[in-house]
């Protein structure tokens, strides 16, 4: 594919702006650049042709299966885009008088009421961004809820093996000394590992629930517990509430903090990496440290921003991603009081179902029922015929579905984790078990085409570690 | 139920190959104490009663036919096209693209995106975007850090929430912040120089600032490098396109908000983050790096690269926490630099500039909205105000016109090329109007 400066034309150009209406007034000639921006010089067309090839070198939810664990790829209703889009929410500045946006802080505010339901939450921030910015929000307020008490000797925080890699990168942002607690043989935190380690210098402990190899820990209550007597807080990755929302909520299982993935567990798109949304919902108790502009419902109906006490301030410009945000909210009208628990049981029926049909030749990390994704290890058949977990993923690729996550959790050797989502019907999940199979006899009978394997894509393995030797991070013209 | 396309028949059939009976059965190990009976939640609500619902949220909000507000967030004209390209389905609802063989259109979008933020702003290199412009500062003022660096020196006249912003991210990692002091709306360069010493990791200037002004960035950052401190500049990214790049000012990292490239005010968000750096910032740059290879036949391929920097493999020695990003937002910025090329860009930069200094001279001849400043200013600034400015802003409100910012003492106000002479004549006509019922 050429890149778009390679269709880049000097003299070419798009007609957008019109002639200045008023008195051109020149930029003093030393604020000026020495040489324009090599931007693209191309008609419209040109760019049309562009990023029509472009979106055919790319696999979307829309285009097939994309079972990628611990991402929840579930579908994205058009509706969510289409209310996103109102002019009422996409055109108004942010800075406007609060009396002209009372819609845009009834949506926010509606959306908290209806995530701090599913999670048992007392309050709830729309600031963060996406996943990690959330959980470096709830570490932050519970760093302030300890400075606050004058507890400052709290210098740790508990996090399980088994944790996404953004638990340990955050603790670490806010400060913290990470304590890796091991998981025990069936997955679960260890808990005498966790009463060892926890003390007075013990500010929280990170936990998701169920955990990244998608087992439910029965022992949460027991863990959180350990947690609070030693006082510290419980923060809960939301990474994963897909499973059991509208079965059990954070906030019950002695959840302090949280934060959500709304791209994730309520359908907002991941448009190829992002923008997510991260809000985060906390208890009463670290309500005075929520960050700034938390939309609050007067007595009288109206809605205005207010800012929390103690509040930790700012983690980005504005409110948060909004728009993201209505789409949000368009799913939750949609889902109201029931499809919570509807979502999480289909998504867990259908993990349960794609893990018992390939337990027929695959080995399962963990055995019993799952929650919404189970872990394969191709640790035997690797050692059997060589095939990897890599290699059994790129074969994939062959078929036209996106491959499970690979190598994740990293304490399961050759991992390959599969999370199927409630938006995918039986027939979509039969053809890819079949897909499976048909690749697992392949690693027996011919391990070489996995192993050089994909054939039908665009392009075939590309040269990562020749591509971080010698990075190349821009065109060079 | 919406969107959960499984029959009663075909549960039924799954439940029997998973062995179980009933959907509970699959949360037995919840313990039974802790299961939600039902949730306080209105009912389901079918496509047309959502649509409604949001509709009439819509509705309560107030779209201005003219906009003067900017302040960190700026209303510019969005070609159609920037609209028909990034909402095709398959951009919006692909992941991270991990997968580089069934990815490459997204990673090559990506690719293309930092080699224009790194045309933009002159460095060599950026990353595949961060959350907004203030999540881009304090990331920046993080790579600063060294050791026995602990320190930064940040501008007064930098966005308050991208200082604010700054400031959180500084409680978590523990490094100190001072803000350099201001001269007649622009940062004290004497000031600045006094307060350098060794223990500086960085110093952050914003150009144009706050108000609008230009600053002396070549001043700043001579001084930041004098004592070995990293001088980190945010800019804007359509002024940049017309003016001097952060890299001939000698920044070591340069960041801002993409807002302006295409993407609607929004409430607010999405925006996206830019972050260029030169080469020897490079491996502590945060967030995703698209970086150029080849395939297993030689031919050019894209990958996710330099992955060695983030959490998934680094975890709590990562540069960063960062995992999702703003692609999509970023691919908006590249559609909107494509289709104004650099020709358009500097139109829409000129015209800015021309349309404010005319908004300026014609304001601030109206007694008591004298300009707050003596310095030149790119397409914001600030005026006096002869009365309470929600007067002010009321009697604009009643015209439809979004007018400017109260800041300390004055109204910032600001001008884009999506402002018609006629509707600057219009707001100066009530501007006088003021005047003369305040005198």
């Amino acid at each position: 594919m050429q890149l778009i400066f390679e269709r880049s034309r000097e003299g070419r150009r798009c007609a957008i702006l019109p002639k200045s209406d008023v008195p051109v007034v020149a930029l003093p000639a030393d604020q000026l650049r020495s040489q324009a921006p090599k931007l693209p010089m191309v008609s419209e067309i040109d760019l049309s042709r562009h990023y029509t090839e472009l979106e055919k070198h790319v696999h979307g939810v829309n285009d097939g299966f994309y079972p990628l664990g611990s991402c929840t790829m579930k579908y994205n209703p058009q509706i969510n885009n289409e209310m996103a889009s109102l002019p009422g929410f996409a055109n108004i500045h942010p800075l406007q008088d609060e009396s002209t946006m009372q819609g845009a802080m009834e949506m926010l505010y509606t959306a908290k009421e209806y995530l701090c339901e599913i999670t048992g939450m007392d309050d709830m921030t729309f600031q963060p961004a996406a996943g990690a910015h959330g959980e470096f929000t709830g570490i932050l307020m519970m760093k302030a809820y300890h400075h606050h008490r004058g507890d400052k000797h709290r210098t740790k925080i508990m996090i399980p093996d088994a944790a996404h890699g953004t638990n340990p990168a955050t603790a670490a942002m806010a400060g913290y000394t990470v304590v890796t607690i091991p998981s025990d043989e069936n997955g679960f935190v260890n808990l005498d590992k966790l009463r060892e380690a926890v003390g007075p210098d013990t500010a929280g402990l990170m936990l998701t629930n169920p955990n990244t190899i998608g087992i439910f820990d029965p022992h949460i209550c027991e863990i959180t517990d350990i947690i609070h007597e030693a006082g510290g807080l419980c923060y809960y990755d939301g990474a994963n509430l897909n499973a059991v929302m509208g079965v059990v909520r954070p906030g019950d299982m002695g959840f302090d903090v949280i934060h959500l993935n709304l791209h994730k567990s309520f359908s907002t798109p991941h448009g190829g990496g992002g923008p997510g949304s991260g809000p985060v919902g906390c208890k009463s108790i670290l309500a005075p440290y929520l960050p700034k502009y938390n939309v609050v419902k007067d007595e009288d109906g109206t809605f205005r921003f207010d800012h929390a006490p103690h509040t930790i301030g700012m983690m980005r410009g504005f409110y948060g991603n909004s728009l993201v945000n209505v789409r949000a909210l368009s799913y939750l009208l949609t889902l109201g009081n029931v499809g919570p628990r509807r979502v999480a049981e289909n998504a867990v029926l259908n993990a349960n179902y794609m893990k018992n049909r390939l337990a027929e030749k695959f080995d399962i990390a963990f055995p019993g029922i799952c929650m919404h994704e189970f872990v394969i290890t191709m640790s035997r058949v690797k050692k059997e015929t060589g095939v990897s977990a890599l290699d059994m993923a790129k074969g994939m690729l062959d078929y036209g579905i996106h491959p499970p996550t690979m190598y994740f959790p990293i304490m399961v050797d050759e991992a390959l984790m599969v999370e199927p989502t409630e938006t995918e019907s039986k027939e979509t999940m039969d053809e890819a078990v079949q897909i499976y199979l048909d690749l697992y006899e392949k690693a027996y009978s011919d391990p070489q085409v996995l192993k050089t394997a994909p054939h039908n894509t665009p392009i075939r393995r590309p040269d990562e570690v020749g591509a971080a030797r010698n990075p190349k991070v821009r065109y060079l013209f | 139920m919406s969107y959960i396309p499984n029959t009663d028949l075909e549960r039924k059939q799954m439940l029997d190959v998973v062995g179980i009976k009933h959907l509970d059965d699959l949360f037995t190990v919840v313990p039974q104490n802790l299961k939600v009976e039902c949730l306080d939640l209105p009912e389901p609500m079918s496509e047309l009663e959502v649509s409604k619902t949001l509709r009439a949220m819509a509705a309560k909000n107030k779209v201005y036919a003219s906009i003067f507000r900017g302040a960190g967030a700026y209303q510019h004209y969005i070609p159609s096209i920037v609209k028909s390209v990034t909402s095709k389905e398959t951009f919006v609802s692909a992941y991270t693209p991990y997968q580089a063989e069934i990815s490459q259109g997204v990673l090559q979008s990506i690719f293309e995106y930092q080699t224009m933020i790194s045309e933009l702003t002159g460095m060599d290199a950026s990353n595949a975007s961060v959350y907004d412009g203030p999540s881009a500062a304090a990331e920046a003022m993080n790579m600063t850090r060294e050791r026995n660096r602990n320190k930064v020196l940040v501008s007064a006249a930098a966005h308050p929430m991208a200082i604010e912003s700054i400031a959180t991210y500084f409680f978590g990692n523990e490094m100190e912040m001072e803000l350099i002091p201001l001269k007649d709306g622009v940062t004290d360069m004497d000031a600045l120089a006094s307060m350098l010493n060794n223990n500086i990791a960085g110093v952050y200037l914003q150009h144009p600032n706050y108000f609008g002004l230009l600053e002396d960035a070549q001043k700043a950052g001579e001084l930041a490098h004098s004592v070995g401190a990293k001088y980190v500049m945010s800019v804007n990214p359509i002024a940049t396109s017309l003016m001097k790049t952060p890299r001939e000012y000698g920044a070591d990292v340069a960041v801002g908000d993409g807002q302006p490239l295409g993407m609607p005010l929004s409430f607010g968000g999405p925006y996206v983050g830019f972050m260029a750096c030169t080469n020897a910032m490079l491996r502590k740059l945060p967030g995703r790096i698209v970086g150029e290879t080849v395939d297993a036949e030689g031919s050019r391929a894209f990958v996710l690269t330099l992955q060695a920097r983030e959490q998934h493999i680094r975890r709590e020695k990562a540069s960063s926490n960062i995992c999702s990003n703003h692609a999509l937002m970023a691919m908006v910025a590249s559609v909107y630099m494509s289709a104004m090329g650099p020709h358009g860009m500097a139109e829409a930069a000129q015209l800015c500039y021309s349309k404010a200094h005319y908004a300026a001279s014609k304001i601030s001849k109206i007694p008591g909205f004298e300009l707050q400043h003596k310095g030149d200013f790119f397409h914001e600034f600030v005026t006096k105000v002869p009365c309470d400015p929600r007067k002010v802003l009321d009697l604009l409100d009643k015209k439809d016109i979004l007018g400017g910012l109260p800041v300390e003492n004055g109204i910032l106000w600001a001008v884009t090329e999506m402002n018609s002479k006629d509707q600057i004549d219009t707001l100066v006509n009530v501007l006088k109007e003021v005047s003369r019922s305040c005198n």
